[in-house]
């Protein structure tokens, strides 16, 4: 409680200037140490671009092999590679896509914005789903529609993500004739605005399902069990014995205590989304950035393989950093314990 | 309700008031002065210019978009292309080929021999290795007037006018690319070719959208008003995506075989397996013949007993293609069918382990082989598990190894591996796609698609050398066939298979598969109806 304080009578401002430096600071380090440790990794791995492209040629020789290896800077030692790599990202160059013939920046930016919309998308649908749900259950806890729920969420837990998208698929695209099979948009036809929001839209419906029903079945449980051990705390007990009403408990009380588990696990979970959902990208043919990494380690694009754990690596850092800010607002108790 | 009626919901649901208003996905495919054709492209090409990528779906694709001097029928007769018409000096030395007028690039420019003879011994000899394999034997290569060509060969070589498909010899514009790198050129991103199609929109992850060339030489043609390439990456959802009517065509691996019996039964699409006569795709066990007990003719002789490739293409293959019986595919030229047999029977393939000194331990097991399992889909990991099964009923012990697209690649190429499947192009020819696997003087390490295996036979390097520039097909016969026979004896690879891919296509679309080439054509004579 002195050091909470002293910061708050201090200097406040240098305070503040001084800890974003430090994390500053800290940011850089980490990525430069993702950054040698994924060229590492990644060229530790067999495997020769140059012989995939060959390989899907039907035929090759020496100066094919050659000249790929040229172009794309193969030829030089390992050291020198990892030189040249770490030279470009201070200067904010992630390379050239071997695979794709575009800078490795552009690729991924060009992919971002569908892998966002797909998975914040299904992220959010899925926390509140999951969130509601599980309160639900938790608060009625034992009795059927808890069971009920209890079911239904490890079903879809249990149930692999790629399956559940095919039936979805076979359903609501084959039988019903109601949703796109797949795809992002609607090609080659004339649309208005309107019609192309309502078009993305519909195009979004079976894989945001897919992807949040899983992550909702998660969420759901987690909530669940976070709600029942709350219900069982001193201070329900005495909110209830100072007559609260049971939504004012609930929601003031039981909601705000038990959403913290649920936070910390979407904030490590909305890093991993961020790469996109090979699996969700891949059965609906969603042109994101999961798909675009499994490609590139298919066909070992180094410099797009790098890029994109790159970009991954950098908004994991941002997205922790938040989800310690959001933490420290949940839970004032953070904050103090931090301080002191 | 409908797909339409539920998307008219949603529009008067989500846009207040605005429903009616037609969404992109309640249109049917357009059908307007020909239509839409709506296909495949998988995986995604790097680039569309096939002077510089010749990956499988780049010249799928690339195909609509550059042209090349002569088409081929199923037989593998020319047949004319951007050329009109062509002569053969009696010597076999002299080729000339006279172009049709008015041809144009897509730009408006017009196509010319200067344009051929740039492509060929410019671009294509420094950027795609299969051209320069046949190119490089060209002495010189003349423009005498704009529309006629004249290649001088430095000495006979048969096949020489089986390399002017699209795939092989695709023209490019010399106005764009002479004086650049061609590789690093801008006008890669445009892909400007003589093709009936041009690029109009290419949404990397999505879809390549081609358009109608207006200038396009041949009268009528192209059909079609424009082909939409969608990049669908999950098998499954490749075959829902032809189920449906999404995609009108389907061709090599876009449906896994194991779909194939149950999508022919669709009432709207017709299959057929035509247009794979050039590339005739082989498929074969491959020895490292360097290791023991691989370099001994008899355990190889005793594979090839060991499998029953019958059920390997009834189960596997779902019957599409057919046992290969040597190094020559019958869809090539100069097959020879009079070769030694090697019907299924797991007791001579026993005898010839047993001769060898291979005998069963307590286990049943005489030797253990590693295999290297080819990342490329169901199919081969099936067919790896076949053969583990089948080899293990004589006491050989498979093990699956399992490796992505770039190990393989890599230990495959440089010749570390004992056994692994892998299926190769003959390109029409002989000289063109089978001497490349057995021929001594093609084993080079770190190359794919060489002399992977280390078979060695002067007999058998003397023959291909000599088939390859003999002037008559009497006289190649004869020396393919002899060829064929010895091989076939020696066993340097264990062939399995000649495979068939299914082309699935809705029944309205007329004209798909007109040329050995198959769905690598321009499509300019496709048509709904």
């Amino acid at each position: 409680m002195r050091a909470l304080a002293l910061s708050v009578t201090g200097n406040r401002g240098v305070a503040i200037a001084l800890a974003i430096v430090q994390w500053v600071a800290r940011f850089i380090a980490v990525v430069l140490v993702i950054a040698t440790f994924n060229f590492v990794l990644v060229h530790a791995a067999p495997g020769d671009p140059a012989q995939v492209m060959a390989g899907q040629s039907g035929a090759a020789d020496e100066h094919m092999l050659a000249q790929l290896r040229a172009e794309y800077g193969l030829d030089k030692p390992y050291p020198v590679q990892l030189a040249i790599y770490l030279k470009r990202i201070v200067t904010l160059d992630l390379g050239y896509s071997y695979r794709q013939q575009r800078p490795v920046l552009s690729l991924i930016a060009e992919r971002l914005p569908a892998t966002l919309l797909l998975t914040c998308s299904a992220f959010l649908l899925s926390l509140g789903a999951g969130v509601l749900l599980g309160t639900l259950a938790g608060v009625r806890a034992g009795k059927w529609s808890d069971t009920a729920l209890t079911i239904v969420s490890l079903l879809l837990y249990a149930m692999p993500v790629f399956w559940l998208g095919l039936m979805l698929v076979l359903l609501f695209s084959v039988k019903l004739d109601w949703l796109p099979a797949f795809g992002y948009v609607s090609i080659g036809v004339p649309m208005t605005p309107i019609e192309h929001v309502l078009d993305i839209a519909a195009h979004m419906v079976l894989p945001v399902t897919s992807l949040g029903a899983v992550l909702m079945a998660i969420y759901a449980r987690l909530m669940r069990s976070a709600i029942i051990d709350v219900a069982h705390q001193d201070f329900i007990k005495t909110a209830r014995a100072k007559g609260l009403r049971r939504g004012q408990i609930i929601v003031r009380h039981m909601l705000r205590n038990a959403v913290l588990p649920v936070v910390t696990v979407a904030g490590m979970q909305a890093g991993t989304l961020v790469g996109g959902s090979v699996v969700i990208e891949t059965v609906f043919a969603w042109p994101g950035l999961g798909r675009l990494t499994f490609d590139s380690v298919m066909q070992r694009d180094y410099p797009l393989m790098l890029g994109i754990f790159l970009v991954m690596s950098v908004i994991v850092i941002l997205l922790n950093f938040l989800t310690d800010t959001i933490y420290r607002m949940v839970d004032p108790r953070v904050s103090l314990r931090a301080a002191s | 309700m409908n797909r339409r009626e539920f998307a008219k919901l949603s529009v008067a649901a989500g846009a207040l008031g605005l429903s009616g208003i037609p969404l992109g996905i309640t249109r049917a495919v357009g059908q307007t002065r020909g239509g839409t054709l709506n296909t495949i492209i998988q995986p995604e090409p790097p680039i569309l210019v096939t002077a510089l990528n010749q990956q499988q779906p780049t010249l799928t694709l690339g195909g609509k978009i550059y042209e090349s001097l002569l088409r081929y029928d199923f037989d593998l007769k020319p047949l004319p292309g951007l050329a009109q018409s062509w002569e053969v000096s009696p010597d076999k030395l002299t080729y000339t080929f006279k172009l049709f007028p008015n041809i144009t690039f897509h730009d408006g420019t017009p196509l010319t021999s200067e344009d051929v003879v740039f492509s060929i011994m410019k671009v294509l000899i420094e950027n795609h290795a299969r051209a320069r394999s046949t190119f490089s034997r060209v002495d010189k290569a003349e423009a005498p007037d704009p529309l006629t060509v004249v290649f001088t060969l430095k000495k006979p070589f048969a096949p020489f006018l089986t390399a002017f498909d699209c795939t092989t010899a695709p023209i490019v514009p010399k106005h764009i690319y002479e004086g650049t790198d061609y590789r690093q050129n801008p006008a890669n991103a445009k892909a400007i070719g003589s093709g009936p199609f041009k690029l109009k929109e290419w949404v990397h992850g999505s879809h390549v959208h081609l358009v109608r060339h207006e200038g396009y030489y041949r009268p009528n043609e192209p059909y079609l008003d424009e082909i939409i390439y969608r990049v669908i990456p999950d098998s499954a959802s490749r075959s829902v995506a032809l189920e449906q009517g999404t995609v009108q065509l389907t061709q090599w691996t876009d449906v896994e075989l194991f779909e194939v019996p149950r999508l022919s039964k669709l009432p709207n699409l017709t299959m057929t397996t035509k247009g794979y006569e050039f590339f005739a795709p082989h498929t074969w066990l491959e020895f490292n013949n360097r290791i023991a007990p691989m370099n001994d003719k008899r355990f190889r002789q005793a594979v090839m007993y060991a499998i029953d490739r019958k059920a390997l293409l009834n189960r596997i293959y779902f019957g599409l293609g057919k046992v290969a019986t040597g190094p020559v595919s019958s869809k090539t030229k100069f097959y020879e069918k009079d070769v030694k047999k090697y019907d299924y029977s797991p007791d001579k393939a026993k005898a010839l382990l047993d001769e060898m000194g291979l005998k069963p331990g307590p286990d049943g097991k005489r030797v253990a082989i590693p295999f290297l399992v080819p990342p490329y889909g169901e199919t081969h990991q099936r067919t790896a598990e076949f053969l583990r099964q089948s080899l293990a009923k004589v006491g050989i012990d498979l093990q699956l190894q399992g490796i992505d697209v770039g190990g393989w690649a890599q230990r495959f190429g440089n010749w570390d591996f004992s056994t692994t499947t892998t299926t190769v192009y003959q390109f029409g020819d002989p000289a063109l796609g089978v001497s490349r696997s057995y021929v001594s003087s093609n084993i080079r390490k770190g190359i794919l698609f060489s002399n992977t295996s280390g078979y060695s036979n002067p007999e058998v390097d003397r023959l291909f050398e000599e088939a390859a520039t003999a002037t008559t097909d009497e006289k190649r016969q004869e020396l393919y066939s002899q060829v064929q026979k010895i091989m076939v004896e020696e066993v340097p690879v264990a062939w399995l298979l000649e495979i068939d891919y299914p082309n699935f296509m809705d029944k309205r679309l007329k004209n798909v598969i007109t040329t050995a080439i198959g769905v690598h054509e321009t499509f300019g004579s496709v048509s709904f109806g």
